[in-house]
């Protein structure tokens, strides 16, 4: 079948160093991926391009960039699945959120410092056994979700904090420090939850799912970043604007059986917290005028108890 | 110029264990690797692990003995000795670090069955039990702040006086050539799947290892066994782990016959890998193929099951041929995976060349002989990788630099120039593509004289053309395609390797099969063929195999 890409290029050494989209057509087969594709490219038709690629069965995280927009591995994207229906080029780009070395290729150095800083190495405590530590055959299933991370960057490419704030850890780092929180092996939970209260750490996450979408090898980087969540304040860290929101949230609608949205900045900044107070005058003003100020006096939903049934529920589970 | 006590090239299983054995030993050590440690080849390793633990019942020499068996008395005892009683510790060790492995009901490390073994003896996580422990190494190597050269591309070992000094590497990022001296240097760069087409390996397995190696006077042993997988995907080639077999799938024919009964009554679909591969091709040679493949099938094991053991392999079956082994019977085919030879090297890893080593799929020790057992790879990483780390900081500890200077680069740097101002045309996917097909055609399951004979006058004019490769990449950043026409080089002198002992050797040993010669013959072949490089030419040479407690028998599954 005839296929249309339009891959952007950029070359620092080029005279013209402003990225640019270059089309190819090409004939293909059904079954092709998207690596098929751009390997073509890259051996019969424009040697220049440059790309990462290795393995072709989604195992070595190379080839990570956007295709049509969205994060994913070239080599697991069938091109009929990529193929616009409007008969308009399959559009490629770098991945996101990480500086353009060339082409296609983009600089990790970004992404690996995030790794890094987690720790991310089994640090357990006391004498090690003779043989292998034991560990229910569980634990070690429910790991190996997150050990399959392939560290490939989708994630992280189409993350909507990172766009904002590179401060911000990251889905894949994350990702990998549940991993180590959740081994019943690791001693170093105290530490590691402590770290990821911090700024930059699990409150920064916005909740979008965009990583769990993107994901190629099913980790759900969110869901490990809520269970983190759960942990770190499991371990007594409930003084965070993070964990203060997320406190106020379940008190409010355990109280009323709704959000109270007055208190909520409130809570999670602190009413002592007089920069922040300051800092949300001009929102209140812009809600005020676009007529969005939730109601002063906040009321009970009705059979209020009901909800507060559901609460106990959930509660006596855990 | 840049001074190292220990360099090590190649940053997969056998590089990063050898990296973390020599830092332990107190040495200044650096690692280099042309792609990001993680995502070396190592993890394309599915299934496991092999290793005999006393304490599950299971002996060394059992494991020893299945692994001699399945080299078909190729491999040297003595080494197999070493790497089977070594098993147990190097995998406790791994586990130690942080990788998971599936459990048993106590906790414990648990096993599944493998290909030509008497025992389950095979640890694993899942079915990507090679990334699962790449990811630690690389884990291990952070912690131990090893610095890593990341994305640097090996283009020769500097050799005085028939000692190894150092490498001349390019970094790929910015094009600079720079001189790395070190006392000791570490070959672990992998295989050369890329030399057959298809393969099941990662485009980065070019041979570069073997052939720089070979080029610095460095033997290399066993080319001729090169392994096919029984069970690779139909069109893309992709890799379906030998554990989907492990764990009781059946291979069937067109006639939906498990044939694998008729030839293999007692290990069945769990014969050695070169048993199966032979078998599944005679099926289709004969005939009772579908579309020149046979089929896995593994419904009768549930969908829970499936997706609990197999669930990479049953996603890579969706994504690359839209076949939900849950529900149907996949398509697969014999294809290229492994290459027993390479690099020959002692249990230190030392290589006959003073001051190189080398460890892992690019060194033949040699514990596979004929043919590798699946899950022994993994294994033979780092059992080797450990002890050429070890003996590689040993060597630096009681030696100095040789004197290198800058200057060594020259070559290099004057082989890179032409190769951007050749005026060409020849295109080097093309070139890549007709070698690879050229090997498997000629040296591929079944072997014959005059077809070998035809493959090697082939490979002559692929050479010749070789020398015409046009590089459309001028530039100094990321240029790969300088660097896939430096990588055909190393192929093609792989490829030479390879073909010139698959001649030579007038009988059928493991992955060795002539169709003229299809019997073993002890009385002359008890032997490796060696070929070293002779001014451009691979020189054969031969050495006894190490034979220590098993006599060669005939070989049953």
């Amino acid at each position: 079948m005839e296929v249309k890409l339009s891959v952007r290029r950029y070359d620092p050494e080029s005279t013209n160093t402003v990225p640019h989209f270059q089309e190819y057509q090409l004939e293909m087969d059904e079954a092709a991926t998207v690596l098929d594709a751009l390997i073509q490219i890259r051996e019969d038709v424009d040697g220049t391009l440059s790309l990462r690629c290795s393995c072709r069965s989604a195992i070595c995280g190379s080839c990570a960039m956007r295709v049509n927009g969205e994060a994913g591995l070239a080599c697991n994207t069938k091109v009929i699945d990529a193929l616009p229906s409007d008969g308009t080029a399959i559009v490629i780009e770098p991945a996101g959120n990480l500086p353009v070395i060339k082409d296609l290729v983009v600089d990790f150095q970004p992404f690996w410092d995030q790794v890094k800083s987690i720790e991310p190495w089994l640090q357990p405590a006391g004498e090690e056994p003779e043989g292998e530590y034991l560990a229910p055959d569980e634990d070690m299933l429910h790991l190996a979700g997150v050990v399959s991370c392939i560290l490939c960057g989708a994630c992280v490419s189409d993350c909507t904090v990172l766009e904002v704030d590179s401060n911000f850890l990251g889905p894949a780092a994350l990702a990998k420090a549940y991993r180590f929180v959740g081994d019943p092996r690791d001693d170093a939970d105290g530490k590691r939850l402590k770290a990821l209260n911090e700024e930059g750490g699990v409150w920064d996450c916005t909740r979008c799912m965009k990583c769990v979408e993107v994901c190629p090898k099913g980790v759900a980087p969110m869901d490990r970043i809520m269970s983190l969540r759960e942990k770190v304040m499991d371990a007594g860290h409930t003084n965070t604007n993070g964990a203060r929101h997320a406190t106020a949230f379940v008190d409010s609608v355990r109280h009323s059986g709704w959000l109270d949205e007055l208190k909520l900045p409130i809570k999670s900044f602190g009413i002592f917290n007089l920069k922040a107070m300051i800092s949300l005058i001009p929102l209140a003003i812009r809600s005020q005028r676009a007529g969005k100020v939730p109601p002063l006096i906040h009321k009970n939903i009705p059979e209020v108890e009901n909800v507060r049934r559901i609460f106990d529920k959930v509660e006596n589970k855990k | 110029m840049y001074d190292h006590d220990v360099l090590i090239i190649g940053a997969g299983l056998a590089g990063m264990r050898a990296a973390l054995a020599a830092t332990e030993a107190g040495v200044d050590v650096a690692v280099v690797s042309k792609v990001h440690p993680v995502r070396s080849h190592s993890n394309a390793a599915q299934g496991g692990i092999n290793a005999a633990l006393t304490d599950r019942g299971d002996d060394w020499r059992d494991h020893a003995y299945d692994t001699i068996k399945g080299s078909d008395f190729l491999g040297d005892q003595d080494a197999i000795e070493i790497m089977c009683r070594e098993a147990g510790d190097e995998v406790i060790a791994m586990e130690h670090m942080g990788a998971i492995f599936n459990r048993d009901e106590e906790g414990r490390l648990g096993t599944r069955n493998f290909g030509g073994q008497r025992q389950a003896r095979t640890f694993f996580v899942a079915d990507f039990t090679g990334q699962a422990l790449l990811h630690v190494l690389y884990e291990q190597i952070v912690k131990a702040g090893a610095l890593v050269y990341e994305e640097w591309f090996v283009l020769s070992l500097i050799e005085r006086d028939g000692e190894c000094g150092g490498v001349v590497m390019m970094d790929i990022r910015t094009g600079k050539i720079e001189v790395v001296r070190a006392k000791a240097v570490i070959m672990a760069a992998g295989g050369l799947g890329r030399v057959f087409e298809p393969s099941t390996n990662a485009m980065i397995c070019t041979g570069d290892g073997m052939s720089l190696a070979y080029k610095a006077g460095a033997s290399l042993m066993d080319m001729e066994m090169v392994q096919y997988h029984p069970t690779t995907l139909k069109g893309s080639g992709v890799l379906i782990s030998e554990a989907a077999r492990g764990e009781g799938a059946y291979l069937l024919n067109s006639e939906n016959d498990r044939f694998m009964l008729k030839y293999a009554p007692e290990f069945k679909e769990l014969a050695s890998r070169d048993v199966v591969s032979r078998c599944e091709q005679t099926e289709i040679n004969e005939g009772r193929g579908i579309d020149g493949c046979v089929l896995l099938d593994v419904r009768h094991l549930g969908e829970k099951y499936i997706s609990e053991r197999l669930s990479q392999i049953r996603e890579l079956a969706m994504d690359f041929a839209n076949v939900d082994m849950a529900k149907e019977p996949v398509p697969i085919m014999p294809g290229m995976h492994y290459q027993m030879g390479g690099v020959k090297a002692n249990v230190d890893g030392e290589t006959g060349v003073p001051g190189l080593y080398a460890a892992g799929e690019v060194a033949c020790v040699s514990v596979h002989g004929g043919n590798r057992l699946g899950a022994n790879s993994l294994l033979d990483t780092l059992v080797f990788g450990r002890r050429s780390g070890v003996h590689a900081a040993e060597r630096a500890k009681n030696t100095s630099h040789l004197s290198i200077d800058d200057s060594a680069a020259k070559p290099d740097r004057e082989n890179i120039e032409r190769l951007l101002l050749n005026d060409k045309n020849e295109s080097f996917g093309k070139i890549r593509f007709d070698m690879g097909t050229a090997m498997k055609e000629h040296f591929g399951v079944f072997r014959e004289n005059s077809s070998m004979a035809e493959g090697i006058s082939k490979l002559s004019l692929i050479k010749e053309r070789a020398q015409s490769v046009y590089v459309a990449d001028k530039t100094n950043t990321f240029n790969t395609n300088l660097l896939f026409t430096l990588e055909l080089g190393f192929m093609i002198e792989c490829a030479e390797t390879i073909a010139s002992s698959a001649f030579d050797r007038t009988e059928s040993r493991g992955a060795h099969t002539r169709t003229d010669m299809p019997d073993r013959d002890d009385e002359n072949w008890l032997k490796h063929i060696v070929v070293s490089d002779k001014d451009g030419k691979p020189n054969i040479s031969y050495q006894d195999v190490v034979i220590t407690d098993w006599t060669p028998t005939v070989r049953q599954y």
